[in-house]
């Protein structure tokens, strides 16, 4: 990585940057970020984080980023995962178990339902 | 906070709220709480579902179960039957026509209302260990901006104007203290985070740590260009390694893109980074204890003055500011000190992030405009107290703040008003306390921790609160005089007043404001050898009642001490010379004929 | 008795030094480092090693393990158990699970299992309160705990013990 020398420099890395952040331009289909603070490390985000893998390996899909993320602040609701698929507002679903992350990738990811009794919120930030 | 098995949604489309949804709901919460399942199923509210005619309209998930036309009477059979038992019930299923129902929740959580995210801005949102997601949400532009466009006297006004205060307890004006620390003359100064968070229920500063390192890193390079120095410091406490391997990680990275090092942005300024890490001393959060820390030897305060400004790391001028004060700093510099000053209260600007805790529904971190009620951040972002109990007190700035009373509930949230309350704003700590909560014990607590954590260099702090503290335990131990509470107060104001530094001087707060305000209670302890919250072991006993106890032995065979007698079938009894006061019979109690007494 | 590797101690010391920017005092990052590496205590000989290193005097070295707790100059289990005793863990069940892992363990707090394994202590918030209680295995953590969960993750440790030794 050369280094930045100039504004210039760091419009560039953010237009990429913000491409990437919403997927546009990029390969992926959608990608699931995974709240990854200690709180949610302490409330199973690791077990989730598995789980969500693995469900994405099972069913062969390749076109969704797995990606972690800092704490969204509502710990009550830990482990959170937020899904967001291509021109779809993401999502943001609370206390994701291993069973519960399974469904989303078959629920949401698959058959493209949100999985409603999980939702914390939805929309953009 | 168990997580949840089930979850319910009640329609709250407008149909259905015509057709009874609210009282649904207020009988299908009432049913869960009998059975003790309000911890583990959910109840939601969604938008219309779309079949109004066959409202109000409840769906049971994860089985996806949709019931149709539920009523205050069968919504009891929902309750009993398929959450207790896993029975589905039949002839209250949705007939409408496959497809037509589809549930949508109604709102976004009601925690995420009401916030206005500055510091924590990128929290949650962007991938801490990478850079470039920083970089799309406008990160290092405030750098950028500063090193091409900026003097650092341009931008030491800035941070005045924008009115930012400390963010770690005290609240002194952060723009004043860069300005003490430039004009310090010196060729060598040093500019310290502190992240030694440690007050109890504060954890903001680590999640930011967590979740958006590299603002930290931008802020103290902004600070050190502003006050001239050419090293920065982060005092990270060991508790948190997840965080110090994300600042690890960003500050590799910045030095990659040439955020950190030599000759930044080819402006020739030069800065770097490094992390220190704590051991496990709460004292080390105090600024001349932290240098002390920094320093490699014990971390105990020194006298001020010489403020840090003037001398601080070995001896050279050094600012030492917060996470969150410095998390303030980038967004003040892209949108400008009018903007920062337009939020918030006269004396307090911009926002705040608390971490609530303690016996609120929705735990966890908010930031919110300074000024907002204690209320609406309790009821409306927190959700209320839990279990349908009343809100007693709520504890803000840990061991050093004070107990605020539920009747100052209205009070604004800043600086200033807490102050006035005898509580601090302190990190940003706030504790919930329900009516099962004795103030006597919470103050107890307190101490106890400033006790154990205090440097012992000082006599007043070191001696005088362990005093108190046992002046305390003597109290809920039911051996308190009447004189006990005048001593109290007497000792508080000499800890407070001849201390030599802040975690002394404000030791005494948590006794002082529950003295304050709930001295009806340290009464009853005096007095009546009575804890009117039944919380205090010495002064409860449990009982049995004859007529509620059916004899099923579950609590004689849970007792670890075996203070519990009787025949099967027949009404059990405790015996409070051999009862340890642990509660577990309370808890496998399934007839509620197990509770506490005080005298 | 554990055997103190003074070449250990020397590598250690110098990799800290390398790793530091500016020549400030890298004594407390040192012991970090020596205790992670003696599995969570330093021993005392490693210590006056790293005063000659430093060129320090062992009673600096010393009263800087003394002051942070957590330092330890006894030894202490593999897996050293941070039970956090600040008042949103306590008025969330924090005193049942200290309890549990005293009857789990069977020692009090301060001291360390028979088999080497645990040795339980207290510590001041770990800033996980949304997830009250919480404990801190090492370096990981663990939230929203009840006695019976902490009866599993002891159980958990106690299983990796076998399966990595």
């Amino acid at each position: 990585m050369p280094k930045v020398k100039s504004l210039e420099d760091l419009m560039k890395i953010k237009e990429q940057a913000l491409k990437d952040l919403k997927m546009r331009g990029s390969q992926k289909r959608g990608k699931i970020v995974v709240a990854m603070g200690t709180c949610g490390i302490a409330a199973g985000a690791k077990e989730t984080l598995k789980a969500i893998v693995e469900a994405l390996n099972k069913n062969n899909i390749t076109d969704v980023a797995v990606i972690q993320s800092g704490c969204m602040g509502l710990c009550e609701v830990e482990p959170t995962v937020e899904v967001r698929m291509e021109d779809q507002n993401p999502v943001v679903y609370g206390h994701v178990t291993p069973e519960q992350a399974e469904r989303i990738v078959k629920q949401h990811v698959i058959e493209g339902k949100i999985v409603s009794d999980l939702v914390v919120r939805k929309g953009e930030v | 906070m168990a997580v949840s098995t089930n979850t319910i949604l009640i329609c709250a489309g407008g149909a259905c709220i015509s057709a009874g949804e609210k009282s649904v709901k207020q009988v299908l919460e009432e049913k869960l709480r009998e059975y003790a399942l309000d911890g583990v199923v959910r109840v939601v509210e969604t938008g219309c579902m779309g079949a109004c005619d066959l409202g109000p309209i409840v769906a049971v998930f994860p089985e996806g179960v949709y019931y149709q036309k539920v009523n205050t009477e069968n919504v009891k059979k929902i309750v009993e039957e398929h959450i207790l038992k896993g029975r589905v019930v039949e002839e209250m299923l949705f007939e409408g026509p496959q497809g037509k129902i589809a549930a949508e929740v109604y709102e976004e959580h009601p925690f995420f209302k009401k916030q206005v995210k500055i510091a924590t801005r990128n929290l949650g949102i962007i991938d801490p260990m990478n850079i470039d997601e920083y970089i799309a949400r406008d990160g290092y532009f405030a750098l950028t901006k500063v090193l091409t466009e900026m003097t650092p006297e341009q931008v030491i006004e800035v941070v005045k104007k924008s009115g930012l205060r400390g963010r770690g307890g005290a609240g002194f004006p952060t723009g004043l203290k860069w300005e003490f620390t430039r004009k310090s003359q010196s060729d060598k100064k040093f500019v310290v985070c502190n992240a030694d968070e440690g007050d109890p229920g504060a954890f903001m500063d680590r999640s930011i740590l967590e979740g958006d390192p590299h603002t930290v890193l931008e802020a103290m390079t902004i600070a050190g260009y502003a006050i001239g120095g050419q090293k920065g410091y982060i005092y990270v406490r060991a508790e948190y390694p997840l965080a110090i391997e994300r600042l690890k990680n960003a500050i590799n990275q910045a030095r990659e893109y040439g955020f950190l090092g030599e000759n930044i942005l080819g402006t020739g300024f030069s800065f770097d980074i490094e992390i220190r890490i704590g051991a496990g001393a709460f004292v080390c959060g105090e600024e001349t204890a932290l240098i002390n820390s920094i320093e490699g030897k014990r971390g105990q305060p020194n006298v001020k003055p010489p403020y840090p400004a003037q001398k601080g790391l070995w001896g050279y001028p050094t600012l030492i500011n917060n996470v969150e004060t410095f998390a303030n700093i980038p967004p003040i510099i892209i949108k400008g000190a009018d903007w920062f000053a337009s939020i918030g209260t006269e004396t307090s600007k911009g926002t705040k992030v608390f971490a609530l805790a303690g016996k609120v529904k929705n735990t966890g971190l908010v930031e919110v405009p300074m000024g907002i009620t204690l209320r609406e951040l309790i009821y409306d972002i927190g959700g209320g107290v839990p279990n349908n109990k009343k809100l007693k007190a709520v504890q803000t700035g840990g061991p050093s703040g004070g107990c605020i009373p539920a009747e100052y509930l209205d009070t604004p949230v800043d600086y200033e008003s807490l102050k006035e309350l005898g509580a601090i704003m302190g990190s940003g700590g706030m504790i919930v306390m329900d009516e099962d909560t004795c103030m006597v014990d919470v103050a107890k607590f307190f101490l106890q921790f400033t006790v154990d954590e205090s440097c012992g260099k000082c006599t007043p702090c070191r001696e005088g609160t362990r005093k108190m503290l046992e002046i305390l335990e003597k109290i809920t131990r039911g051996e308190g005089e009447e004189e006990d509470l005048e001593k109290l107060e007497e000792l508080g104001k000499i800890i407070i007043d001849s201390s030599l530094c802040g975690l002394g001087q404000t030791a005494p707060n948590p006794v002082l404001s529950t003295l304050k305000y709930f001295r009806d209670e340290y009464e009853a302890h005096v007095k009546e050898k009575r804890c009117p919250a039944k919380v205090c072991k010495d002064l409860i006993r449990y009982v049995i009642d004859s007529e509620k106890c059916v004899g099923c032995t579950a609590c004689a065979r849970v007792c670890p001490v075996g203070a519990i007698s009787g025949e099967v079938r027949k009404a059990h009894d405790i015996d409070p010379e051999i009862c340890t006061r642990c509660g577990s019979c309370i808890e496998v109690c399934r007839f509620g004929a197990i509770s506490k007494v005080s005298p | 008795m554990v055997k103190v590797d003074l070449d250990k101690v020397r590598e250690i010391v110098e990799k800290v030094k390398k790793e530091t920017l500016e020549e400030g005092d890298i004594l407390i990052n040192a012991l970090h480092m020596i205790q992670d590496y003696y599995n969570n205590f330093v021993p005392p000989e490693a210590a006056e090693e790293v005063a000659k290193l430093l060129n320090i005097p062992a009673s600096r070295v010393y009263e800087v393990l003394s002051f942070y707790s957590m330092f330890s100059i006894k030894p202490r289990g593999k897996y050293v158990i941070r039970v956090c005793k600040s008042l949103p863990c306590h008025v969330t069940g924090g005193r049942e699970v200290m309890e549990a892992l005293k009857e789990k363990l069977g020692v009090e707090i301060g001291e360390t299992t028979e088999d080497g394994l645990f040795t339980l202590e207290t510590t001041s918030c770990l800033g996980l309160c949304g997830v009250a209680p919480a404990i801190m295995i090492n370096d990981q953590f663990f939230g929203n705990l009840t006695p019976e969960k902490v009866g599993e993750i002891i159980d958990n440790f106690r299983g990796d013990k076998n399966a990595k030794e």
